[in-house]
């Protein structure tokens, strides 16, 4: 993909010679298939396995097998939104394009999981807990991420020319990163209803290996959706750059334009 | 045999499921999403690229 | 020093900035920031009669009484306690599936003149073990976990497997890790 700025000479020369758009394109084009399908098979047997293989729990009965789509989406909806305070950062600091692109592309995929999260963990608490919702500091803190990334969409969307919106919408996204350690030792920090951490846990899991094996296949699926997701979003977001480019290129010699159009 | 058996989640029917069938929806719904925009993206750079006067003495019958 | 440098350092002090103001804002709050407060909490802060709390605990084993009111609705009373102190509560209602002695509580209502508890909801608290119902059979046969505690170690049973070939109530369990 030819158009893009050249690689700026000096310190972020290797940076960009990476991240250049172009590379990205060739790269994971060729990606993209396989982590798809990666993705898929894994979330497919991983939720099968948790649906009909996995065994019951000793206090929860059969509403545990929720775990197998909550808890991965959780982690997608964490650890996206590390991705995304990177990209900021990348973008913030070094200006690269394809860091705010991938931003862009990062953060609806993230605000899925995390409203998957949420809704899962609803339809589990209403029979576990007693209760759909309660506002304890994990169940507040989670919410406060689905509220950050909404906001992230919201702000790279609000000025007409999308390039703008990049700074202001990292400047959100990093600054909202220090709810993510919030989230995770909330459980610990302060007494919460939701129950502490079982598979990160010091010492062993808390999980019997029947149960944990499709939790970490059906993570691994997640993982795998969340990056070819991320990867489709970016390139479609470079490819958006490219046509206004077009355009604007168009705009700037309408003359030629036109006179081509009709000859 | 919905009321009975695997179907029946233990009586918790109607938590397991929902949980499945939002989770899956949502994510297949937003591939769908993003698979469109790459291709509305991919078709409008074609498509401008083919009307773009530079670009076309580059390319072969157009 | 660059631009590109500078950018870096002055995120890099804003990050530090936000973190610190952060934690502090959160440390002010701790008591805000609690869902409940455990039995021992309430006798060491000295909570009037009347005022909205939750209190949070296990529910102390032999301590469930249950009678009907007179308009036929369940009536219940239980000790919480969290190993220092307890806390009796009253409650009359629907209690969650998962509501049992040992098993843990947190209840939202108010403290009654005479020191017990009037509760509003009853929420059950799971903690954070996962394993098959036959895993915790076989644990609590053999002796490694007594009803009503906390289940031991997690290394002991995340991979436990149960012998089936035991007749039930046999009380022998195969450790495969």
């Amino acid at each position: 993909m030819d158009g893009t700025p050249a690689p700026i000479p000096g310190r972020g020369n290797a940076l960009h010679r990476f991240a250049n758009p172009g590379r990205f394109m060739r790269f994971s084009g060729a990606v993209l298939p396989w982590l798809a399908l990666a993705g898929l098979s894994l979330s497919v047997i991983g939720l099968g396995w948790g649906l009909v293989l996995a065994p019951r729990d000793w206090q929860q009965g059969d509403t545990v097998r929720i775990m197998f789509i909550h808890v991965p989406a959780a982690w997608m909806a964490m650890g996206g939104y590390v991705g995304l305070a990177i990209a900021s950062f990348v973008g913030l600091v070094w200006r690269h394009p394809l860091a705010d692109i991938s931003a862009r592309g990062i953060a609806p995929i993230g605000a899925v999981f995390t409203a998957i999260c949420l809704i899962t963990g609803s339809l589990w608490g209403k029979p576990m807990w007693g209760t759909w919702w309660v506002w304890d500091a994990r169940l507040t803190s989670v919410l406060v991420l689905f509220f950050l990334y909404l906001g992230h969409i919201a702000l790279s969307n609000a000025f007409d020319d999308i390039e703008r919106a990049a700074r202001p919408a990292a400047i959100l996204a990093l600054i909202g990163a220090v709810n993510v350690p919030i989230i995770k030792f909330s459980v610990d920090w302060w007494n919460t209803l939701h129950q502490p951490a079982s598979v990160t846990r010091i010492g062993a899991p808390g999980i019997h290996v029947d149960i944990l094996q499709p939790l970490l296949v059906t993570a691994m699926g997640f993982l795998f959706v969340f990056a070819a997701l991320a990867l489709l979003r970016t390139r479609a977001g470079i490819l958006e750059r490219r046509a206004r480019a077009l355009m604007a290129a168009r705009a700037a010699e309408p003359a030629a334009a036109a006179a081509t159009v009709t000859a | 045999m919905i009321d009975s058996g695997f179907w029946a989640m233990g009586g918790h029917a109607a938590y397991v499921w929902p949980s499945y069938a939002i989770g899956v929806g949502l994510i297949v719904a937003l591939a769908v999403a993003s698979w469109r925009g790459y291709i509305a993206a991919r078709d409008d750079v074609a498509r401008l690229e083919a009307e773009s006067p530079r670009r076309r003495r580059g390319q072969q019958g157009s | 020093m660059t631009r590109k440098r500078r950018r870096l350092w002055i995120v890099m002090l804003c990050a530090l900035g936000l973190g610190t103001a952060t934690a502090l804002t959160l440390t002010a709050f701790e008591d805000n920031l609690v869902f409940f407060h455990s039995p021992s909490d309430l006798a060491a802060k000295q909570i009037p009669p009347g005022r909205n709390i939750r209190i949070g605990g296990l529910v102390e084993t032999g301590s469930v009484d249950r009678a009907t009111t007179g308009d036929g609705q369940l009536q219940i009373g239980f000790r919480v306690s969290d190993g220092a102190a307890s806390l009796r509560v009253t409650y009359t209602g629907i209690l969650p599936d998962l509501f049992r002695e040992g098993q843990g509580v947190v209840a939202e209502g108010a403290l009654t003149p005479e020191g017990t508890f009037r509760a509003r909801q009853v929420l059950a608290r799971h903690d954070e073990t996962y394993m098959p119902p036959e895993v915790a059979d076989a644990l609590k046969r053999s002796g490694h976990w007594q009803p009503g505690e906390p289940p031991p170690p997690a290394r002991d049973w995340n991979t436990l497997r149960p012998n089936a070939a035991t007749p039930a109530g046999a009380g022998t369990a195969r450790m495969t890790n």
